[in-house]
């Protein structure tokens, strides 16, 4: 394989700074829209795609080796730990002994959460499989 | 307990590597416990409830009606006692045969697999879970027949083993769903009450054909017998225990099983009573031209597969009792002769008969196994083949004996004397001829398989009172659906009868081939060309322009241009949809020009100057800004129009999809028009049809009424049920969860797909270069 080129896709300082203050606007905003979800536009694949588009951005405006840095798991990973995440909040169900992803709540509110259940888990999975695949195929291609 | 019987062998495989890897030489006696026990368990059971059919069942599929559920009556169990009587031996034979081979831990994984499925075969009272047990039994089959993977012939016969067998399945698929819709259950013991209201149904002649399709490809009948000798590719205890003594026999089982529902069809004894006839004449005959001691074994258990078909399509009380002894007494000599041939070539190397002498020497017990399995094959008293030979010529008599069968099973069974003295008498006695190999011994675990079963031949034989009343009567019973009176008494002399006559006959007749064999196949041999137009050869052929089918249809559909794909997928779609719709003009009223607001037009007028842009540019990177306007469009599109969510989704993918081609476009070499104008022409064309397609779907989907739409379900139950107010993500991922959970394990696939065509570089080429 080629060694990257150590320059970024788009040499702008305006860009650059920028991209500093929005990464962490966008990714914080990418978990307000998955979290609200449930009652109000967004949801978990929505939250995934806005959450790529932050890490997509920091790619372009510094290297895909920085935006590889800056997330916590390998995309591959993400993905992987996002279709744990989905099954296992639909065999929560089962242990419970309801049927297959049957949904289940909490019944007292948890801080910020409200009162979560199951699908709000599996809505994180799902938040996590649509980031690890976006980028996946972003990162591959940058990368070529 | 049945549940358990079926279950634990396949339990027991996932650990035998394990425990081979530990015990080695010891494993093989360790797994014969379990069949052991479970031998034990099904001769506790036989011996307590002689002749009364028991029904265990639980809930599977309730839905569908799919139980698991198990019918124990004799027919069951005879077959049950044989898979894991013989079951126990071969495992115990195999850690001798194949000891020190790299694979044997695998090897005994198929083994139990198949003693499984087979029990799953024989023990299932639901046709569908017996199906699904029958289609294991030719799926471990195929493994086991391939185990020397390396050898070519091996892989070739497993293959060919797999097809024909597979095939037959298939259509006995369809033929136990007639049947259960003809008797209107799924569990074969209501169906065994229902026979009148199958035999009246209208599709009695198709279900009779599929089935007994399914029975015989599985029972190697003519003409699909071929894959059984070529399936002696397989280790010895393979041979014994899959093709003589147990799955070959699973078409025999489904035929006596279903023969109190489908014996009094119009058409079941010529089907099945003439390819028996055929399949016994054919096998006995063409065993007689072999000199390799396991294919000659596998001609005549084709033979025997026949006489047992034959038997059961004669019916009446003599015959089914008959098939039912010959079912039991050939697996005890045929199983001990396959062993006693396994034992043979492990010492010396070799398989010829014409070549083998005066092993008696060197290897005296395995003699003794060898001749006691051999006089019983040969029919003679007072083993039981004898009495069972006696029943089959009794079947005859009682049913007006006509001359050409009876010649028929003459012939057979004289051929089957042949071949029992070759291989029980001919190959030990005499002066030692020269070996590949000097002969030796075989070790206990080798000899004690192949001893026992020849030794019970020979009990049986003096005592049939130990097997009458207790196996072979409730299977007799079970069969005929009579109540349990055993018609013919089992002994060995019955006075002089015409049935004596014609046994002598045969043994006089089997003698004098027995002399004159050399001499015989030699000038048999000159018509070998002809075997070359046999049913082997039609498998080829039909393989072969099977093959030559995909080839060509693959050459025609795979033309590997992007563009050709897609005009053909879009085509597709416009000439079915669009022909559809034709059917269905009406006038269409367009909506009132008037309900068109500005703002809505404003953006249709963009959308349409960004398509023009898009396909007129010369440029890439503008073509790709148009495609965007027109995505960011759709999202607008979607807000005025009250789906959010939608909007939202369609503005970011649209925003990734495009720094994705961002990303690919820096990768390619210059724009190039590369088609000529007619190409593009027709293009338009294309995309213009296909446009007008799409009005019409839409006009014709808001003219029609569906009646009431789902979304007022979710409209009313999303909070109630699902304790959310966002039916668009509550329908995500609460009601149809199941299917989110599908799409993101497939875009998690995609996603691990690209990765692969990018990074993987299995050719040098630069990947990216596809996209024109």
């Amino acid at each position: 394989m080629n060694p990257p080129p150590a320059r970024s896709m788009m040499p702008s300082l305006i860009l650059n700074t920028a991209t500093r203050y929005l990464m962490p606007l966008l990714v914080t905003f990418s978990i307000f829209v998955l979290l609200r979800g449930h009652n109000l536009p967004g949801g978990g694949f929505i939250g995934g795609l806005i959450a790529a588009a932050a890490f997509v951005l920091y790619a372009i405006a510094h290297h895909v080796a920085a935006a590889r840095r800056a997330l916590p798991l390998d995309p591959l990973q993400l993905i992987a730990l996002g279709l744990l995440t989905a099954v296992s909040s639909g065999i929560l169900s089962i242990v419970a002994g309801e049927p297959f992803m049957t949904g289940l709540w909490s019944h007292d509110p948890w801080p910020v959460l409200g009162a979560p259940g199951t699908p709000l888990l599996f809505d994180i999975g799902v938040y996590l499989v649509v980031l690890g695949v976006a980028l996946t195929i972003v990162f591959a291609l940058a990368e070529e | 307990m049945t549940l358990l019987a079926v279950l634990s062998p396949f339990a027991l495989a996932i650990v035998a590597p394990w425990l081979q890897r530990r015990l080695d030489r010891a494993a093989g006696w360790l797994l014969a416990a379990l069949p052991a026990v479970l031998f034990i368990g099904f001769l506790n059971f036989a011996l307590r409830h002689p002749a009364e059919s028991h029904v265990f069942s639980w809930p599977w599929i309730p839905s569908l009606q799919i139980q698991l559920s198990f019918l124990l009556d004799g027919l069951s169990l005879l077959f049950a006692l044989m898979i894991t009587g013989i079951g126990a031996l071969v495992l115990i034979y195999s850690g001798g045969y194949l000891a020190g081979h790299p694979h044997l831990g695998r090897f005994y994984v198929y083994l139990l697999m198949f003693m499984g499925s087979m029990l799953g075969v024989v023990l299932s009272n639901n046709v569908l879970s017996l199906f699904v047990f029958w289609e294991l039994t030719s799926f471990s089959s195929y493994l086991l027949i391939g185990f020397y993977h390396d050898r070519q012939a091996s892989r070739a016969a497993a293959l060919q083993a797999l097809l024909v067998t597979g095939a037959g399945g298939l259509a006995l698929l369809a033929g136990v769903i007639l049947l259960a819709f003809a008797g209107g259950s799924w569990e074969l013991s209501e169906l065994l009450a229902r026979g009148d209201l199958v035999r009246g149904h209208p599709l009695l002649h198709a279900t009779l054909v599929l089935i007994l399709l399914g029975a015989f490809t599985k029972s190697a009948q003519f003409p699909f017998h071929f894959w059984l000798p070529a399936a002696m590719e397989a280790p010895a205890p393979v041979s014994t225990y899959l093709h003589s003594a147990t799955m070959v026999k699973a078409g025999v089982y489904l035929l006596a099983r279903l023969h109190p529902i489908l014996g009094a069809a119009p058409r079941w004894q010529l089907y099945v009573g003439g390819c028996g006839a055929l399949t016994m004449l054919v096998g006995a005959g063409l065993a007689l031209l072999q000199v390799d001691i396991k294919r000659q074994l596998a001609y005549t258990t084709v033979s025997v597969l026949g006489a047992l078909t034959f038997l059961l399509g004669l019916g009446g009380e003599t015959a089914v009792t008959g098939a039912i002894l010959y079912v039991l007494v050939h697996s005890l000599y045929k199983g001990a002769l396959f062993l006693v041939g396994g034992n043979v070539d492990h010492a010396v190397d070799s398989r010829d008969v014409t070549r083998l002498r005066g092993l008696r020497r060197a290897m005296p017990i395995t003699f003794v196994a060898a001749l006691l399995a051999g006089l019983s094959m040969a029919g003679l008293p007072p083993f039981v083949g004898f009495i069972s030979k006696e029943l089959i010529y009794e079947a005859l008599h009682a049913h007006d004996l006509s001359l050409l069968l009876a010649a028929v099973a003459v012939a057979a069974n004289g051929c089957m004397f042949v071949v029992a003295l070759l291989i029980g008498v001919r190959i030990f006695v005499g002066p030692p001829a020269a070996t590949p190999r000097e002969p030796h011994e075989a070790p206990p675990s080798m000899w004690l398989g192949p001893l026992a079963l020849a030794s019970l031949g020979l009990i049986f034989g003096l005592v049939p009172g130990l097997i009458e009343g207790r196996l072979i009567a409730p299977a007799v019973a079970a069969v005929g659906q009579l109540p349990a009176t055993p018609a013919p008494h089992l002994a060995l002399w019955h006075g002089f009868t015409p049935m004596l006559l014609l046994s002598a006959v045969t043994i006089a007749a089997g003698l004098l081939v027995f002399l004159g064999w050399d001499f015989l196949r030699a000038r048999l041999n000159r018509l070998a060309p002809l075997g070359r137009l046999g049913p082997a050869r039609w498998y080829e052929w039909v393989l072969q322009g099977v093959l030559g089918f995909a080839h060509l249809q693959t050459r025609i559909l795979q033309s590997g241009s992007l563009p050709v794909y897609i005009a053909t997928l879009i085509v597709v779609i416009i000439l079915l949809v669009g022909g559809t719709l034709l059917e269905q003009v009406q006038i269409v009223r367009l909506a009132n020009w008037n309900d068109i607001r500005f703002h809505e037009l404003c953006i249709i007028l963009t959308m349409m100057m960004a398509i023009l842009t898009l396909v007129t540019t010369n440029s890439r990177l503008t073509a790709i800004a148009a495609l965007g306007v027109v995505g960011y469009c759709v999202s607008l599109i979607f807000v005025l129009f009250g789906a959010p969510d939608l909007a939202i989704t369609q503005f970011c993918i649209e925003t990734l999809s495009v720094v994705l081609f961002v990303l690919v476009l820096y990768k390619l070499p210059r724009f190039q028009v590369f088609s000529r104008w007619p190409t593009r022409l027709a293009e338009a064309a294309i995309a213009v049809a296909f446009g007008l397609v799409v009005i019409g779907l839409m006009t014709l989907g808001m003219e029609s009424d569906l009646g009431s739409p789902i979304s007022e379900f979710y409209a009313a139950n999303s909070y109630l049920q699902a304790h959310g107010r966002n039916i668009v993500n509550v329908i995500l991922v609460d009601f149809r969860g199941v299917d989110t959970m599908g799409e993101i394990t497939v875009l998690a696939i995609g996603a691990l797909g690209v990765l692969a065509l990018l990074k993987l570089r299995l050719d040098r080429d630069r990947p990216g270069k596809e996209s024109s």
